[in-house]
């Protein structure tokens, strides 16, 4: 029973870890926490289920379309509304209210397109087979969840640890300033972070779409929160913690829906979050650092 | 006298609305003019109204105590969460009032046997009248014009503009932190009472996410240099939807349209003294 409820929470909690990459992408490398992260999830989602179920393409080109669309987004919100700010050099804050916006225009718009209720992936989409290892029962769709997750997951690491752009991008996030003047384009790879953020968001917006079966507008509200406890747990900016944190989470929320009961599941992520923010406001798994004036 | 009646009968919930919401875009307000950007005003809001509409409900208490009672309620909760979390700045401090406000949520929705859990409370007694909201809005707005002008108010703007100086100056800066993040819990909770009892009816969603950004988008709308700012937002935002209602599914679009433009083009928020007067002074120039 414990084991399947293990294998259970592996693939909810690298669909938050995949959700909170993104996230905190965009957070260590542009120090904007994007509030229209959700919304992002969300249009991966639709698009999609428009790509799979209007014209009738394979589920792989349905997620490669939802990438590149949430990345185009993505890169459209960072041309008009972060780029202007940073420009500016507006305080932390205020690019956070902004993405609040954009995330209710993304959300309303959707909403007045598709309607408020729920959606679905047709019947077949995914094939219905399981795998049965030893009492486990793995379903084609959480075992493809769990290995598109960690590929994904390993790749970024490895770009960030092994190349010459993970390591510019590392340089921006320690200083945009410095990085700038060692010769390294800090606008280029701004956008391509918010590409790159955007489109694993929506990618995940596809999985969660496809495990829970229910699209709606406002499906990216609860991601969201949960990304934010996600990437608070793991320490923000720090892209091993978000992974952490969302295999964390994922195996609290499961434990909790199964010894304690249902309802409290959302409890469980805010509770946490609140702990881990009065204990240790850098992250379980954030190295500790002052910031001094 | 026909034509006002007329008017009042199908407006007087908009015109009371506007009040609650410039209550509660002020209590925001007084957070972020100490310089702390706390998303918990809705949770408070949804507490004070919880706790006024079940002491009128159950407990027949008069409707001053259920206001009293729906302003001491979320002041506790602010003192009680205020010490350890008040310590964290920035966007720590944004996402931990942001978990609080849905823990809250979470925490009503599963209370069935006091809150009603998701169905809410039906049959709250409509005991607010106009006067009530106008006078509970002219006594805050007085309050916080004192408060302002006072030593208080000075420390306020002394730790928005820079908390470590303000420290050095031998202002209490986690004091004046939390006395701030308590008196907005207050005005936030009255807002709430008050609006409870003219809904009739409240639910643990209308205290989540969306109402928590509405009164922020409030506040950043109006400005937040000076009382004027936040109520002004309020009242802009409050007509909005009647004004939009022909857009109907994308009224929404056009609030979050308006939060990031506020935000690109004027940082200040529309009730900006510094820009009027510049503006005003060109124009005698050119004359």
């Amino acid at each position: 029973m414990l084991e399947q409820q293990l294998v259970n929470a592996l693939s909810l909690g690298s669909v938050y870890a995949l959700f909170a990459l993104g996230f905190t992408l965009i957070f260590g490398v542009l120090g904007v926490v994007n509030l229209s992260h959700g919304a992002v999830f969300m249009v991966g989602a639709y698009a999609a289920l428009q790509a799979i179920a209007h014209f009738a393409l394979p589920l792989w080109a349905g997620l490669l379309f939802a990438f590149l669309l949430c990345g185009g987004l993505g890169l459209a919100i960072d041309f008009l509304v972060l780029k202007p700010l940073r420009a500016r050099s507006a305080p932390h804050l205020i690019p956070m209210i902004a993405t609040i916006g954009v995330g209710i225009a993304i959300n309303s718009t959707m909403q007045g397109i598709f309607g408020a209720e729920n959606l679905r992936f047709p019947a077949g989409t995914v094939s219905e087979e399981s795998l049965s290892l030893g009492g486990l029962h793995l379903t084609a769709l959480e075992l493809g969840i769990v290995l598109l997750s960690f590929l994904l997951m390993g790749a970024l690491m490895l770009a960030l640890k092994r190349t010459q752009l993970g390591r510019a991008l590392r340089a921006i996030a320690e200083s945009p300033k410095a990085a700038y003047l060692l010769g390294i384009n800090v606008e280029g790879l701004f956008y391509l972070t918010s590409f790159a953020a955007a489109g694993l968001g929506g990618l995940a917006g596809v999985l969660i779409g496809l495990y829970s079966n229910a699209l709606f507008p406002l499906m990216g509200q609860p991601m969201l929160h949960k990304g934010i406890a996600v990437i608070i747990l793991g320490g923000l900016g720090d892209v091993r913690g978000a992974m952490l944190g969302g295999l964390f989470l994922g195996l609290a929320e499961v434990l909790s829906i199964a010894y304690i009961g249902s309802d409290m599941r959302d409890a469980v992520a805010f509770g946490f979050l609140f702990l881990v923010l009065l204990l240790r406001p850098r992250g379980l798994f954030g190295s500790t650092q002052e910031r001094k004036v | 006298m026909e034509a006002f009646d007329n008017f009042w009968a199908v407006y007087s919930n908009l015109v009371l609305t506007l009040g609650t919401n410039a209550l509660l875009a002020l209590s925001i307000y007084l957070t972020l003019s100490c310089g702390m950007l706390a998303m918990a005003n809705a949770a408070f809001m949804g507490i004070g109204a919880y706790t006024a509409a079940l002491l009128t409900m159950n407990h027949d208490a008069p409707f001053a105590l259920a206001l009293a009672g729906g302003m001491a309620a979320p002041a506790l909760a602010a003192f009680a969460i205020g010490k350890p979390t008040l310590r964290l700045s920035g966007v720590y401090l944004a996402m931990a009032t942001l978990a609080f406000g849905e823990v809250v949520r979470i925490v009503i929705l599963n209370t069935e046997s006091l809150t009603g859990g998701a169905l809410g409370l039906n049959g709250i007694p409509p005991a607010t009248q106009w006067w009530h909201v106008a006078l509970v809005l002219a006594q805050v707005l007085f309050c916080l014009w004192r408060l302002n002008r006072s030593r208080v108010g000075r420390a306020f703007e002394a730790i928005k503009e820079d908390d470590t100086a303000a420290g050095l100056m031998g202002i209490d800066v986690a004091g004046h932190k939390l006395l701030a993040f308590v008196l907005g819990a207050m005005i936030a909770g009255l807002a709430g009472a008050l609006n409870a009892h003219l809904t009739f009816f409240i639910g643990p969603n209308e205290y989540g996410f969306d109402r928590g950004v509405e009164i922020l988008t409030m506040a950043i709308l109006g400005g937040i240099n000076g009382l004027l700012g936040p109520v002004l937002g309020a009242l802009i935002l409050t007509l909005l939807p009647e004004l939009l209602r022909s857009l109907n599914d994308f009224r929404l679009v056009v609030n979050g349209l308006i939060l990031v433009l506020i935000v690109l083009f004027l940082p200040q928020g529309i009730w900006d003294p510094a820009r009027l007067r510049s503006w005003l002074q060109r124009k005698g120039g050119q004359a």
